[in-house]
């Protein structure tokens, strides 16, 4: 299966976070490497979205989305390190 | 207009739609409240059917900087769900739904902000020219001095995106190298073929300049050239990589 990058992710994880998460830096919890999610292997398939380490291919987060509701797991990531706004 | 420009849900209308190529088409849609976007941000456009369906898809901007209005170059995917409306139906006038800016992975910034003096070499994939528009426009219009190379694998001369644009670019001192894999002009001195290593290498800033690289294509394409420059020497964490699926 195809994948896309985690910079496609901005829009749908704008609706949820105060800061542009896809410029954030995340550690994976697999092999430890760290990254800004928007490099991460993203896999878009109905129902929901994976998005994968792009050194282990670990999944970061899961994203399912309903017409009502959003899903967000974050369990792939140990860390994120989030730029203070200047 | 910064990647902290605030994201939200637009309102834009239609202002210009016309032919880019045989299959795509630029739409220049009036934001009133748009704030502004980075060079290779993205949006997304939301379609609402009569019956409530909706549909979204994600485009790159091909337009840069503080303005209100915002271009897109939409190539129409046959058995797409967004683009053949956007390149067939669309009409000058009609109201769009975009949320936007999107993201601050894929974007470039010019020297007087960044600070860095890096040469930038970025390397599109058909459509995948759209980001690179914003990016040589931002550039041009910031008299920035960061060397720049513009690498454009493209099937056929007419499929060429903004080609009178590029034209007047290239004129005013843009490097642009053209790599055609179905039909090259007459007299071009590569012939026409899918892309080699040994033409990545000979168009490419090479790894030893340490350029920035921006490579935006199909996800095959993508993988294919980033495979290759890491091959050549380049480092992984120079390459920001923007798929937009496919093979």
């Amino acid at each position: 299966m195809t994948h896309i990058d985690g910079n496609a992710l901005a829009g749908q994880l704008s609706d949820l976070f105060a800061f542009d998460l896809t410029t954030a830096i995340g550690r994976c919890v697999n092999c430890g490497t760290a990254g800004m999610i928007g490099a991460a292997m993203v896999y878009v398939a109905s129902p929901g979205t994976v998005a994968r380490c792009p050194h282990c291919g670990a999944v970061l987060a899961t994203i399912v989305e309903t017409d009502d509701t959003i899903w967000l797991s974050l369990a792939g990531v140990t860390a994120i390190e989030v730029a203070k706004k200047a | 207009m910064t990647a902290a420009a605030r994201t939200a849900w637009y309102t834009g209308t239609v202002v210009e739609a016309r032919p880019e190529t045989s299959s795509a088409r630029r739409i220049v849609i009036d934001v009133p409240d748009w704030p502004g976007n980075d060079a290779g941000q993205h949006l997304d456009v939301r379609l609402t059917a009569p019956d409530g369906y909706q549909a979204q898809r994600s485009y790159s901007i091909a337009s840069a900087g503080a303005g209100t209005r915002v271009e897109l170059a939409v190539d129409e995917l046959p058995d797409g769900e967004v683009s053949p409306f956007l390149v067939e139906d669309l009409a000058v006038g009609d109201k769009l739904e975009l949320h936007g800016p999107l993201g601050g992975y894929f974007v470039w910034m010019p020297q007087a902000v960044t600070q860095d003096a890096r040469p930038v070499q970025l390397i599109a994939g058909g459509s995948g020219v759209v980001p690179f528009l914003a990016m040589v426009r931002a550039h041009a219009d910031a008299a920035d001095p960061t060397p720049f190379r513009l690498l454009y694998a493209v099937r056929q001369p007419d499929d060429v995106f903004y080609r009178q644009e590029l034209a007047k670019l290239a004129a005013d001192g843009l490097q642009i190298d053209y790599v055609y894999s179905r039909t090259a002009p007459h007299d071009w001195p590569v012939p026409a073929g899918r892309i080699t290593k040994e033409a990545l290498a000979g168009f490419a800033i090479p790894a030893s300049d340490k350029p920035r690289v921006y490579i935006c294509g199909s996800t095959g394409f993508v993988e294919l050239i980033a495979g290759w420059l890491i091959e050549l020497g380049h480092d992984a964490g120079d390459i920001r990589t923007e798929r937009f699926g496919g093979k």
